[in-house]
C-alpha cells in the first residue's frame, strides 16, 4: 500500500504532538553512533570484495585544451599495473546537486588545472598511484584561459534579477545609507571522509559503493554516464563520513571505478587523495558583492540593493546563489537586486555548506551593522524595525516567522548590551574586545520522498529508504517519528538507509532531509495506524499506541497476527511553495578579541538562537546548529581557497593549508532553540536546520571585530594581515 | 610513493654508512618524510630507520648544559622539567607547533630536518626550484602568503616551517652531527639552515652520510623567555611570523637581548645587530621601533607576503614590550 500525500495547503492537524510514546524532539544519542566510534559503521572505501583492483585518477597540469597523448607503454609494464583507462565515458567533474544526469564527460578535453583524465589500475594502491605520478602525456594547451572573475564580461543569472522602485532615488533621498563593496574567497566543503568507490559488476548489474548525499539523483546520474539503465545500478552509501554539498553529485571516481571494473572484469577502488577531493569536486565562488541600503531616519528601509558578482566553468548551471534570502529578509520598497557569472577556468563552482546564505548573508549583515551605525540605532533594534509583514518581492505570507523571537531571547540570553556601540571600549591586555550580532536565514526545501515502514511480526519496526545519513543524525530521528507514531521505543524501531534497492528518498542536501523523509516516514506510519485502529476497533485519531500496547489492550504482536504490515510513505511537496516564502530564522551574537599588535581575532564566545519549526531531535538538531556556527567562525577568520594567477590551480589543497577552525578556535558555543511549529514547512512542521548555523554567523563575528578594535573589514576571511590593514591609526 | 627499500641498521654509524647513499634518507617520527613520500616529492630508493639506535634520552651535562637526544619527541621535550623549567622559550615553542598527535610522533632530529610547506615545492606538477633544480619558482610569480621577505634569493622564497628551532636559535644552542666515518662535528643552530642562494635544494649543512645525533643547550641564562607564533588559525598551522625571545634587564636597561624569528626565512632568522642595539638601552616604543627597522631594513615582499613586514615589525615590539614590561 501506498500512503501517498501531496502537500498543497498547510497541515494544522499536528498529529505528533498527540502521541503518547515521548520520544519525538527527545536529546537521543544517535542510533548509529556506537558503530561509528567502534569502527564497524563501514565507509565506502572500506568494503571488502574479492581480487579488487586499486584506481588512482590521473589529473591534468594544464589549465585549457585537449590530451593529445597519453603514453601507456611507460606505466604498463611497471609491477603491479593492470591498465590506464582512457574512455570517452569517465567525466571531468562532479555532478551538480539535483542534476540527475551525466556532469561534463570526455576527460580529453580539459577545462581546468586538476581535472581527472584517465585512471590507472594496479594490483596496490602504491604500485596505481607510483604508475599515475609517472604516467607521460602530453598536451595541446590552449593559452590564454581567463582565470580572474572580476577581469572577464560577466553574465546575468536568469530569475535574479529585481528591479522594483528607484533604488537610486531612494539612496540619494535618504536620511541614512550605505553603500560598500564586499568580497568573500572560496570555500571548499572539507569532508572528512574523501570521495571514494567501490566497483563490482555482475554480468550487465552494477553495485557501487560510495559516499553520496542524494542516492535518488545519483543513480540516474550513473546510469547517464555508463549509457546503462537505472535498474541495472545499484547504490549503496549507507554512512557518509560528512558531504557539506561535495556529494550532492556523482563524481569522477565513482564513474572511472565502475568503468575499470567492467573492463577488467573484477572489482575496482578508486579513492581520492585528499589533494584531489580538495581540486576536483566543487569550490564555493568567490564572491564581490555590493550592498546598498537606504533608510528614513528611523531607521525603516526605504531602499535595497544586493548586487553580486560569482564564476563557475563555461557550461555550469550553477551560480552561487547569493540572495536567496535577500529577497525577503527585510523590507525596502525600492529595490534593485542582481547576480552575474563570471566564466573562468578555475575548478567546477558548485553547492559548498549553505550555498548562497553562507556568503550572502554575512556581507548583507555587514552592511546592516553599518547601517545602524550611521543611523544610530542599536543593531538589533535596527533588524527589528525591518522585519516585513510578507515578502516583499512576491507579496506572499511567511509560512512562520521567528526571527523577532531570535533577535529578542538571543540578545537577553548574551547579555547584549543596546547602549552606544563606539570601538575600542574594552581592552585585556594586547587584546580589544567587542561584540557584533547578525540575523539569519536560510531558504527552507523539502522534496519528493518515500520511505517504506513495516510493522514486523514481532512487533519491531523496519525503516527502509534510499535516504542517506550524512552524518546529520537521519537514522536517529526516522527512528523518532517512527517510533512516536507507532508507540515503540528507538530500540524496536531498525532503520535501513543508502540503498537504491529501497525506496527513493529526498537525498541529504539543502537542509530538507529530515523535514522531507521525516514527513514520508509520517505518512507510513498514519497508514499503518489507520490499518491498526480498524483491528483495535477504533478510529486512527482514538489509537493511542504506545511501548507495543494499543489503547492500553491488545499489544502489536497480537495485533500484527504472525504477518509484517507495511506501507510505502510517499510525500510530495505540492503548489505550497507557490503560496508561501519558507525560510528559517534566528540571530547570532558574538564576543570577539581582536589583539592591537598581531591583529589577530579570536573567538570569545558566540550564541545562536533558531526558529526552524519543530525539533526532531533536541541534541542532533543542536549539533547541526554547533557545527554551522563553526563554519561561521572558518568563513569569518581563516577560510579561503588560494588560486594560482597563472594557471588557476587550486594552491592550498589540503586540511594543513585549507584551514578549518580548530577546537581552540572555538570558544563557549551557546544555541538557543527557539521551537516553533510551522504547518506549511512539512506535514511535521520541521523545517531544515543543517545550514542555517553559517547563515550570516560570519558577520557577527565582523561586526565584533569593528567593535572590538574599529577595523571596517570588507573582505572575508578576516586574516591578522586584513585586520592590521584596516586598523585605524 | 615509489618503491623503496626499508633498512634498519643496527648502529649508528653504520646508518649513517648508509645514508652517504643519495637516493637514501632518514626516518625517525616521518610526520613529513612520509607525507611527501606519498605526494612523490620525496623518492629515496632507501629509507634508512634510525628508531631503536638509542638518542632517545634527554641527559643533564656537568657543565649546565642538556644535550636533548636526536629521536627525543616533540612531547618528550616539551614536558621535560628542565626544559620546562630552565628553557620555557623552548617548550613553548614546541607546543605552538603541528598538534598533540604529531608532535608525539615527531623528534627533535627530524624537526630540524623538516622541509618547506611551499605550495609549489609540495606539488611534483609545478615548477620549484628546491624540488627539481631548474624548474623554477612558481611562488614568486605565484601565490607566496606563506613565503619569505630575508634571505630570498631569485630561485627560491621557501621559508623554514619549524618553531622549534627558532626558539633554538635564539637560545644559540648546538647540532651534533655523527659521519659515516664516525666523527663527530658540531655545528651551532644559527648555522644549521641555509639560505636559499643559488643552492635551493639544500635546506641545511648536512651531507650524506651525516646524521643528527643530538642538540645541546647553553646552560640556562637569566631572563624572560617568550615564544610568540602569530597564524589566523589558533592551533595547527604554519607562523605567519614567530619571535623567540629571552630578554634580561638589569635595573631600567636591557641586559640581554636574543631574539630569533620564524616565517621570515629559509632558517630561523637571527640577527646579531639587534642585540647590540638593544642592549643597554632603556626600553622604549623608538628602540622597539628602530629594532624593527633594522631587522627589516632588507625585507622584501612579494605580494601577497608583503604584509609580514609590517607584522614581525608588530609583533617584535609587542614581545619587547611584553619582556621589558614597557607601555606602548
Amino acid at each position: 500500500m501506498t500512503a501517498h500525500f501531496k502537500q498543497d495547503g498547510p497541515v494544522e492537524s499536528n498529529r505528533l504532538d498527540g502521541m503518547k510514546q515521548g520520544v519525538i524532539g527527545k536529546a537521543l544519542p544517535r542510533v548509529e553512533g556506537l558503530a561509528k566510534v567502534t569502527g564497524t559503521a563501514p565507509y565506502a572505501a572500506e568494503y571488502q570484495a574479492a581480487n579488487m583492483a586499486e584506481g588512482v585518477l590521473v589529473t591534468a597540469t594544464i589549465t585549457r585544451g585537449t590530451v593529445s597523448s597519453i603514453d601507456t607503454q611507460s606505466v604498463l609494464a611497471m609491477p603491479g599495473v593492470l591498465a590506464v583507462i582512457q574512455d570517452s565515458r569517465m567525466t571531468t567533474r562532479a555532478a551538480q546537486g539535483t542534476a540527475g544526469q551525466a556532469p561534463q564527460q570526455e576527460p580529453q578535453t580539459v577545462s581546468y588545472w586538476g581535472q581527472p583524465i584517465a585512471l590507472v589500475v594496479a594490483e596496490t594502491f602504491e604500485q596505481a598511484r607510483d604508475a599515475a605520478k609517472q604516467l607521460t602525456i602530453t598536451y595541446d594547451a590552449e593559452e590564454g584561459a581567463p582565470l580572474d572573475p572580476q577581469a572577464v564580461e560577466s553574465e546575468a543569472k536568469e530569475g535574479q534579477t529585481v528591479n522594483q522602485g528607484d533604488l537610486a532615488h531612494a539612496m540619494a533621498e535618504a536620511a541614512h545609507s550605505v553603500d560598500v563593496t564586499i568580497d568573500t574567497e572560496g570555500h571548499a566543503s572539507a569532508a572528512m571522509e574523501p570521495h571514494a568507490a567501490i566497483a563490482q559488476w555482475e554480468g550487465d548489474k552494477l553495485t557501487l559503493y560510495a559516499s553520496l548525499q542524494m542516492l535518488n539523483y545519483n543513480i540516474a546520474e550513473l546510469a547517464d554516464a555508463l549509457g546503462i539503465e537505472e535498474e541495472d545500478v545499484r547504490l549503496r552509501a549507507p554512512y557518509v563520513g560528512g558531504g557539506f554539498g561535495s556529494k550532492l553529485g556523482i563524481s569522477e571516481e565513482a564513474v572511472a571505478a565502475a568503468i575499470a571494473a567492467k573492463q577488467l572484469d573484477r572489482p575496482v577502488r578508486v579513492v581520492m587523495s585528499r589533494q584531489q577531493v580538495f581540486q576536483c569536486i566543487m569550490r564555493r565562488s568567490e564572491t564581490h558583492q555590493r550592498l546598498r541600503l537606504a533608510c528614513d531616519d528611523d531607521g525603516r528601509l526605504t531602499g535595497f540593493g544586493h548586487d553580486a558578482l560569482v564564476s563557475n566553468l563555461p557550461g555550469e548551471a550553477f551560480a552561487e546563489p547569493v540572495l536567496q534570502s535577500s529577497h525577503f529578509l527585510y523590507g525596502g520598497d525600492n529595490r534593485s537586486l542582481s547576480l552575474n557569472v563570471a566564466r573562468i577556468h578555475r575548478m567546477t563552482a558548485g553547492s559548498v555548506r549553505a550555498p548562497g546564505e553562507a556568503v550572502g548573508m554575512p556581507a548583507l549583515e555587514v552592511a546592516m551593522d553599518q547601517l545602524a551605525e550611521e543611523a544610530g540605532i542599536d543593531p538589533v533594534e535596527l533588524r527589528l524595525r525591518n522585519i516585513p509583514e510578507r515578502n516583499p518581492e512576491e507579496d506572499l505570507p511567511f509560512s512562520s516567522h521567528k526571527l523577532a523571537e531570535c533577535l529578542r531571547q538571543g540578545a537577553e540570553a548574551f547579555g547584549w548590551d543596546s547602549g552606544p556601540r563606539t570601538p575600542r571600549q574594552h581592552k585585556e591586555g594586547e587584546w580589544w574586545i567587542g561584540t557584533g550580532m547578525a540575523s539569519a536565514a536560510r531558504v527552507h526545501n523539502v522534496s519528493e520522498a518515500k520511505v517504506r515502514v513495516s510493522l514486523i511480526a514481532d512487533g519491531t519496526a523496519l525503516v527502509r529508504t534510499d535516504m542517506t545519513d550524512i552524518g546529520t543524525g537521519t537514522y536517529t530521528i526516522l527512528a523518532q517519528i517512527v517510533g512516536e507514531m507507532l508507540g515503540l521505543p528507538v530500540d524496536k524501531v531498525m532503520v535501513e538507509l543508502g540503498d537504491t534497492q529501497n525506496p527513493r528518498g529526498p537525498g541529504s542536501g539543502g537542509s530538507w532531509g529530515a523535514a522531507s523523509i521525516g514527513s514520508a516516514a509520517f505518512m507510513a506510519c498514519h497508514a499503518l495506524r489507520k490499518t491498526l485502529a480498524e483491528r483495535v476497533g477504533t478510529s486512527e485519531e482514538e489509537l493511542s499506541l504506545k511501548d507495543g500496547i494499543a489503547n492500553s489492550g491488545p499489544s502489536l504482536v497480537e495485533l500484527l497476527d504472525g504477518k509484517e504490515l507495511s506501507e510505502l510513505g510517499h510525500y510530495e511537496p505540492g503548489d505550497i511553495a507557490d503560496d508561501y516564502t519558507a525560510s528559517g530564522f534566528g540571530a547570532f551574537f558574538a564576543q570577539v578579541r581582536v589583539n592591537r599588535f598581531t591583529g589577530e581575532a579570536r573567538v570569545d564566545r558566540m550564541l545562536g538562537a533558531f526558529g526552524f519549526g519543530r525539533v526532531l531531535n533536541a541534541k542532533t538538531a543542536r549539533s547541526q546548529c554547533l557545527g554551522g556556527i563553526t563554519w561561521s567562525i572558518g568563513a569569518a577568520l581563516t577560510e579561503s581557497l588560494m588560486f594560482d594567477p597563472n594557471d588557476g590551480h587550486l594552491v592550498n589543497c589540503d586540511l594543513a593549508e585549507y584551514h578549518m577552525p580548530v577546537h581552540r578556535d572555538i570558544g563557549e558555543v551557546e544555541v538557543l532553540m527557539v521551537e516553533e511549529r510551522d504547518p506549511v514547512a512539512s506535514p511535521i512542521q520541521a523545517k531544515g536546520i543543517g545550514e542555517l548555523g553559517m547563515c550570516g554567523g560570519a558577520a557577527a563575528i565582523a561586526n565584533a571585530i569593528y567593535n572590538a578594535c574599529g577595523a571596517r573589514l570588507h573582505h572575508f576571511p578576516m586574516t591578522p594581515d586584513r585586520i592590521l590593514a584596516a586598523l585605524p591609526d | 610513493m615509489k618503491p623503496f627499500q626499508y633498512t634498519r641498521p643496527e648502529s649508528l654509524v653504520h646508518a649513517a654508512q648508509l645514508s652517504q647513499d643519495t637516493e637514501a634518507l632518514a626516518i625517525a617520527g616521518g610526520t613529513n618524510l612520509l607525507d611527501l613520500m606519498k605526494l612523490q616529492v620525496e623518492t629515496p630508493d632507501r629509507l634508512v630507520d634510525i628508531n631503536r639506535l638509542g638518542l632517545g634520552e634527554i641527559t643533564e651535562n656537568t657543565d649546565g648544559t642538556l644535550r636533548i637526544g636526536a629521536l627525543v619527541t616533540n612531547t618528550a621535550a616539551a614536558n621535560h622539567p628542565r626544559i620546562r623549567a630552565d628553557y620555557p622559550v623552548l617548550a613553548r615553542a614546541i607546543l605552538a607547533g603541528a598538534t598533540q598527535q604529531l608532535r608525539n610522533k615527531a623528534t627533535t632530529g627530524g624537526n630540524l630536518c623538516q622541509r618547506t610547506r611551499c605550495y609549489y615545492f609540495t606539488n611534483i606538477d609545478q615548477p620549484c626550484n628546491k624540488r627539481e633544480p631548474g624548474s623554477g619558482c612558481g611562488a614568486i610569480e605565484g601565490v607566496a602568503r606563506l613565503h619569505a621577505v630575508l634571505g630570498t634569493s631569485t630561485e627560491c622564497i621557501a621559508t623554514y616551517p619549524g618553531d622549534m628551532a627558532v626558539a633554538m636559535s635564539a637560545l644559540d644552542a648546538a647540532v651534533h652531527i655523527l659521519a659515516e666515518d664516525e666523527s663527530e662535528r658540531t655545528v651551532p643552530v644559527r648555522d644549521f639552515h641555509c639560505l636559499p642562494g643559488d643552492t635551493p635544494w639544500r635546506d641545511n649543512v648536512l651531507e650524506p652520510g651525516e646524521i643528527i645525533t643530538a642538540v645541546t643547550l647553553p646552560p640556562p641564562v637569566q631572563g624572560k623567555q617568550i615564544y610568540r607564533k602569530v597564524r589566523e588559525r589558533s592551533s595547527y598551522a604554519f607562523a605567519l611570523t614567530s619571535v623567540a625571545a629571552i630578554i634580561a634587564m638589569e635595573g631600567d636597561r636591557i641586559a640581554r637581548a636574543d631574539l630569533a624569528f620564524g616565517g621570515l626565512a629559509h632558517k630561523p632568522w637571527h640577527d646579531p645587530r639587534l642585540s647590540t642595539l638593544l642592549v643597554g638601552k632603556l626600553p622604549s616604543a623608538a628602540l622597539f621601533d628602530e629594532a624593527g627597522d633594522l631587522l627589516l631594513e632588507d625585507a622584501q615582499g612579494f605580494g601577497e607576503n608583503d604584509f609580514k613586514i609590517p607584522l614581525a615589525r608588530r609583533t617584535l615590539a609587542a614581545v619587547l614590550a611584553e619582556a621589558t614590561e614597557t607601555e606602548i
